[in-house]
């Protein structure tokens, strides 16, 4: 297995670097430049800025240099935040987003499996309904929606109460300025979990081995904990690979009402504001989180199913 | 008393375009010792009568009728009763080995945990137990395969270890639902050979399951034919090969291909389709496939009729030897 790990590591690496390639000629491809400003630069100014960036030299030339200072480890200097090098605005912000990325998938994970199981024992019962029908309602209302009518009931509508939580504020990250953020975040993975889980059960409660299983007299909790669940697991893990890549890096529309200085809104702002190496800085983390993710799940699966064979 | 005593069995299956009748007014009863025959085409109710007994019907099947083991009534039984007899006193070996283990446990945890259940056994004590039960079935390098996987092994050898997880607790009553449909010939005579010694050597009763007439001849006391989810015809092994009285039976008969028959080379059928189960025919199911068909037989269904040494039928017609 050691060595299925080592070789996908391997070819991880031509991989990011295709992605690298693409990214950066798309990024110059695309119309405007770092320095479009509302005001107009005077060209004298402009043209100075370009030559302190390299903006001036061949693309051809700049795409070498860029992956030459990677191959050192250096993102080099943010466009936009001009005092930042890229290295510097992602250390202090993927920490955060991370945190409360892991957070959130931990909480995804304890609520959104158990009911899914739940629903699939209770299959057609109105036990199965609500929580699809929650679960439902989870998937298809978006976060921006979502999280003003949290913040409407729990930092407005219980001021002054017990149950009052902040919103907006960061504090340092204390527990209670994450909760909101947090849940948040997790409710489209609760939703998405409860429903993967529950038809991935219903398919495993199917198979003859289980059958088998209740023709040995063992009590039904046994039949689905030690021969269903995991086969049931199987899809979970699959779509919790590239989801907990996401989550890891943050989501704009979260850290931007919630006012989180992850980032997340890095994506986003630096797209617009054509800030090439902050943009490539972020694509870079986001497709390494994935490509890992991946090798992470296909390690799982070995483990839920000794079918699966490393070579 | 009969260990197993099916009465006036009905099951059904509520489905989205009607009821399936898949098993109707059956009775049958297994006595210790004995290996009863179940035969019939595809679709006749036999797995179902059984699935029934074991309290594994599908969650839209119902049960309606008796099912005395050992005198107590398991129609209507709760999970937890059925969990007491279940893989304990009657247990079941289904058709398909190669789905039947589960594929991510070692097969030593599979058998372990039968009698870590039901006879509390340490797992030390329950691991000895399982590898002297796979040597029984004569398991080769039996020690081995406890720590392997159900894909390790052959399909032969995986409906092995069902056969030795199924005789775990001793249990007075054994379900074979078609345990050699799956396998190669060699390795069905030898699965045959592990029942037949079963049977013999621990005096349990066995219920064989088979579209097989060649495996009933070799391994049951008595057969039950059934057509339609109903018995048609029933009685020991010898009178229903050399005299069968039922035309559905004869026609099953007819339908096996013999090494010893002049006609070699024609394969005789039984013309026509079974029944959809949700629109059966009036009178008698078989009639519309019947060559001996009269009037009667489309409007009056024929009783099972006892007609001396444990024989009965169900059938208007006084068939006699040919
Ligand atoms: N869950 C279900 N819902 C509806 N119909 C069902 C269900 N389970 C079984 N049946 C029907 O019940 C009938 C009897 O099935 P059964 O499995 O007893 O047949 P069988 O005689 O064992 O046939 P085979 O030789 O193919 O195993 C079949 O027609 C089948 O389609
Ligand atoms: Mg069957």
């Amino acid at each position: 297995m050691l060595s299925f790990v080592a070789r996908r590591l391997l070819i991880a690496i031509p991989t990011l670097w295709a992605i690298i390639t693409v990214c950066f000629f798309l990024m110059r491809a695309a119309p405007g430049g770092p320095f479009d400003g509302e005001a107009p630069v005077p060209p004298e100014i402009l043209a100075n800025l370009r030559a302190a960036y390299h903006l001036d030299k061949p693309v051809m030339q700049q795409y070498i240099s860029y992956i030459a200072d990677l191959a050192h480890g250096n993102f080099g200097p943010s466009f936009k935040y001009k005092d930042f090098t890229v290295t510097e605005l992602i250390a202090q912000g993927f920490p955060i987003s991370a945190q409360n990325g892991l957070s959130a998938i931990l909480l995804a994970i304890f609520i959104g499996v158990p009911f899914g199981i739940l629903a699939a024992l209770r299959q057609n019962s109105a036990s199965d309904y609500s929580i699809m029908g929650v679960a439902m309602t989870g998937i298809v209302v978006p976060s921006f929606v979502m999280a003003p009518i949290l913040i409407l009931i729990f930092a407005i509508g219980l001021k002054d109460t017990p149950f009052q939580l902040p919103a907006g504020t960061w504090e340092g990250g204390a527990i209670k300025h994450r909760i909101l953020p947090v849940f948040c975040l997790s409710l489209v993975y609760i939703a998405y979990l409860a429903r993967i889980t529950r038809a991935s059960m219903i398919e495993a409660l199917r198979q003859n081995y289980v059958r088998t299983a209740r023709a040995k007299g063992l009590p039904f909790r046994q039949v689905v904990v030690r021969h269903a669940l995991k086969t049931a697991l199987v899809p979970v893990v699959t779509f919790l690979g590239p989801g907990i890549a996401f989550l890891l890096t943050g989501s704009m529309v979260i850290e931007t009402i919630f006012q989180l200085p992850g980032i997340g809104r890095y994506f986003v702002q630096g797209a617009l504001n054509r800030d090439y190496t902050l943009v490539m800085g972020v694509t870079i983390l986001s497709a390494s989180l994935i490509i890992l993710m991946n090798i992470v799940v296909d390690v799982v699966y070995g483990f839920l199913d000794p079918r699966v064979r490393y070579d | 008393m009969p260990i197993l005593d099916i009465r006036n069995l009905n099951v059904r299956f509520a489905t989205q375009d009607g009821e399936v009748s898949a098993v109707n007014d059956v009775s049958l009863s297994v006595e210790k010792g004995e290996c009863l025959g179940i035969v019939g085409e595809s679709g006749s109710g036999k797995s179902q009568t059984f699935m029934a007994a074991m309290g594994l019907l599908a969650a839209n099947g119902r049960a309606n009728g008796e099912i005395l083991f050992d005198g107590a009534n398991l129609v209507g039984a709760s999970e937890d009763a059925f969990n007491t007899v279940r893989g304990n006193r009657m247990s079941m070996i289904f058709q398909d080995p190669m789905t039947s283990l589960t594929p991510h446990m070692k097969i030593g945890r599979q058998l372990a945990e039968v009698l870590v259940h039901h006879r509390g056994a340490s797992v030390v004590e329950a691991r000895i137990q399982s590898l002297a039960m796979l040597k029984r079935v004569q398991i080769p390098e039996a020690e081995r395969r406890l720590d392997m996987y159900p894909h390790e092994l052959s399909g032969g050898l995986r409906q092995r270890v069902m056969i030795a997880m199924a005789l775990l607790c001793s249990p007075e009553v054994i379900i074979a639902d078609e345990p050699t449909t799956a396998l190669d010939v060699t390795v069905q005579a030898q699965i045959l050979d592990i029942i037949h010694d079963v049977k013999e050597r621990l005096k349990t009763a066995v219920v064989l399951i088979t579209h097989d007439l060649g495996v009933v001849a070799g391994l049951a006391d008595r057969v039950a034919v059934m057509y339609a989810g109903r018995i048609v015809e029933v009685g020991d092994v010898g009178s229903i090969f050399s005299d069968p009285r039922h035309p559905y039976t004869k026609g099953l008969l007819a339908c096996t291909p013999r090494l010893d028959d002049a006609r070699q080379g024609i394969m005789t059928t039984i013309q026509g389709q079974p029944p959809n189960l949700q629109r059966l025919p009036s009178g008698c199911s078989f009639h519309p496939r019947c060559s001996y068909a009269a009037e009667r037989c489309a409007n009056e269904r024929p009783a099972l009729e006892i007609y001396g040494q444990g024989r009965a039928r169900a059938c208007f017609k006084d068939l006699k030897a040919a």
